[in-house]
């Protein structure tokens, strides 16, 4: 037993002429919360469906718990649960019945299914509707139901791909605190978000877009790896002087958060103040160097190669 | 003009998505054309080349010269000879032919006299059949060599013609046991061709797949309480069948419980191969529609398989009904047993594990 959980080298994947996924490397150690961070069609759950062995690698070596995926996932399937983007259980099954049909196809005993089943409602304070039908729970109890179903035959390693697209804050927060409850259980938890608040939670980070690999690390490091790149401004007609900032070629991204405007330099550039004080970008503005925040390295990241301007108001777009 | 505007919207985006849905488009193209080739050929209200035994008792010249007059006819094929009325009995409960020619030891002196020359033994269970057969009843003979057509032609009747399993040629007899054939089709192979796309659309599978489940157990677990259900129905209409219809049941429940069965298991599987094929609970429907027509046409539900051209036949034999209907009236009006009819439940147990496999071979757990 290595402390690596999952093992991949250039992992790629083509569906016809697109890449979904390019030469990705991961290393992820066992007992942490890794997170795959990228807007839709990155290739977060193409990656994860090939790390399950439900999708055929074009390319690359990966090795999930010491196993050789696709080769070795029959066997593999034993020792992971998976939850689907999309809620995946039987609308028509109450929670127990799901619970006991997932139970058995895991190859579980009556007895230690129910045992368990029982032990998991009571855990993800599902006991109260332990006789609804699935089709009728909320997203957030779904959601739920979903999580528990994935551990119910305590599988050391979990694969969540984008577990609360549907799930209002409140409940966004509880869940995570469930994913770090397993994780200290020995579990180990991949995860999938396009959320950057999720995506801090994470012990790792990786960034993925348009099939690429972008960024891995800790999020803190990754953070700290963009000290005095970030300016924030403050003053009258952001959106005028958003729009001249965005002329300055060695500028990555302008982005306004209510009263101030967040502008990311691209690497390299000393004196970022000096930059924009040069610029004459209009009166009055207050300007200062603040830390950088995961969105500040998302931007940074996925805009490597890229047209400033069109990735900026998309990023704007996105975080308005 | 504004109104005319959002109908184009509307037909203009059908248009697209049917373009798009390859197997709706084919059913567009293909049902017209292959059913109208099929049946515009295989359909014939006109029965020809019954298979038929002659049981020549008498051994004279005249027995040959009628067996010859009444192949002419067409209505009939000559397939065999028998030596005694028992051994073409025997036969016509296997099903091997429909009717057979029971010419007597006094032929010589029978036409003499100029009476009836012989006696058809029928297969009634298939009411078009034995209609054919009474047309022969009273057909004019030629037995001299010097005498004009037709001749011959006693008062009463030229054959006595008995109709054997079905004497009062009652319609219902006939249609019950096809009926069972027609809603087992229908039924079954929606029940499983519906299965598994409805998993796929509803993103079951992709839970399903992830688990240690293998494809044969999937394919198992989903067809076994189907044959429940169609064991159920059939012993629904045998019921009705028998209290409504009062039609006679002669074979053994042992019989019945077997070919059912096996047909069950047939249409069940074919009904799976359609799922792993359709991507949409609608595009399954369709492909089951695609098969359930020909099985009422061809099956020889509506149009004795006898009677079809051979390449008619051929396809008839293909399908699953074809065997079920020759089974099931064997078992349930001539009381023929399972040994009997051997080579049909071969045929559908064969049938049954072919397509069995070919849908677990197609379903693998991945989404590639």
């Amino acid at each position: 037993m290595t402390d690596t959980a999952v093992y991949a080298r250039g992992l790629t994947r083509r569906f016809g002429d697109v890449t979904a996924v390019d030469a990705v490397n991961l290393d992820i150690p066992r007992g942490q919360i890794y997170g795959f961070l990228g807007p839709n069609g990155s290739g977060k759950t193409t990656t994860i469906r090939m790390l399950c062995g439900l999708l055929t690698p074009s390319a690359g070596d990966v090795s999930v718990l010491g196993l050789t995926v696709p080769g070795e996932a029959e066997t593999l399937r034993h020792r992971i649960g998976y939850m689907t983007q999309k809620f995946s259980l039987y609308d028509d099954l109450t929670v127990t019945e799901n619970m006991h049909f997932m139970g058995r196809v895991y190859g579980m005993t009556r007895g230690a299914t129910r045992a368990r089943t029982r032990a998991l409602l009571a855990d993800y304070d599902l006991a109260d509707m332990h006789d609804r039908r699935a089709g009728d729970m909320s997203g957030g109890q779904r959601q739920r139901l979903a999580l528990a179903v994935a551990t119910l035959h305590d599988p050391d390693l979990l694969f969540l791909d984008e577990p609360t697209s549907a799930v209002d804050p409140e409940n966004r927060r509880d869940f995570w605190e469930k994913l770090f409850d397993l994780v200290e259980q020995g579990k180990t938890i991949l995860v999938s978000t396009h959320y950057m608040d999720e995506a801090e939670r994470c012990h790792q980070l990786a960034i993925l877009d348009e099939g690429v690999l972008r960024r891995q690390g800790q999020p803190a490091q990754l953070m700290a790896a963009l000290d005095g790149r970030v300016v924030e401004i403050r003053g009258r007609d952001l959106r005028e002087v958003r729009t001249r900032a965005l002329g300055m070629p060695e500028l990555l991204s302008a982005a306004q958060q209510g009263l101030q405007l967040r502008v990311l330099f691209a690497p390299g550039v000393t004196d970022p103040v000096g930059r924009l004080r040069a610029a004459d970008l209009g009166r009055d503005l207050e300007m200062q160097v603040t830390a950088a925040s995961l969105e500040d390295v998302f931007v940074a990241a996925t805009l490597a190669g890229e047209s400033a301007g069109e990735r900026t108001a998309e990023h704007a777009g996105a975080s308005a | 003009m504004s109104s005319l505007g959002r109908i184009g919207a509307i037909v203009d985006k059908e248009v697209r998505q049917l373009s798009r849905d390859r197997i709706t488009f084919g059913m567009v193209v293909m049902v017209p054309l292959l059913y109208l080739l099929l049946f515009g050929y295989a359909i014939n209200p006109m029965v020809r080349g019954l298979p038929v035994g002659i049981v020549d008792l008498s051994g004279s010249a005249a027995a040959r010269v009628i067996a010859e007059q009444v192949r002419v006819t067409q209505v009939v094929d000559v397939v065999g000879t028998y030596a005694t009325p028992t051994e073409a009995e025997a036969a016509l409960m296997t099903g091997e032919i429909r009717a057979a020619l029971v010419l007597p030891h006094n032929l010589t002196q029978r036409v003499a006299a100029g009476e009836t020359v012989g006696q058809w033994l029928v297969d009634g269970s298939d009411t078009m059949v034995g209609n054919a057969l009474l047309t022969l009843r009273s057909m004019p003979l030629r037995l001299d060599a010097g005498a004009p057509p037709g001749a011959y032609q006693p008062a009463e009747a030229t054959f006595e013609v008995a109709l054997f399993f079905n004497p009062e040629r009652r319609s219902e007899v006939n249609i019950v046991p096809g009926l069972i054939v027609i809603i087992l089709t229908m039924t079954m192979t929606l029940f499983t061709s519906i299965a598994l796309v409805r998993e796929r659309e509803r993103g079951n599978l992709e839970m399903l797949i992830t688990t240690p489940i293998r494809p044969l157990e999937l394919m198992v677990g989903k067809l076994s309480p189907y044959i429940v259900v169609g064991l159920v129905q059939m012993g629904i209409i045998l019921g009705l069948g028998w209290l409504i219809f009062d039609v006679p049941f002669q074979g053994t429940a042992f019989s019945l419980l077997v070919i059912t069965t096996c047909f069950i298991g047939a249409s069940l599987t074919l009904g799976l191969l359609i799922s792993t094929a359709a991507e949409t609970q609608m595009q399954a429907m369709q492909m089951t529609m695609f098969v359930l027509i020909p099985s009422i046409l061809l099956s020889g539900f509506m149009f004795p398989y006898d009677a079809m051209p051979k390449a008619a036949q051929y396809i008839s034999e293909a399908i699953p009904a074809t065997h079920f209907m020759r089974l099931i009236r064997g078992v349930y009006l001539r009381g023929s047993s399972t040994a009997q009819l051997l080579p049909d439940i071969i045929w559908l147990l064969g049938f049954t594990l072919i397509m069995l496999g070919i849908a677990t071979k197609r379903f693998n757990k991945t989404l590639d």
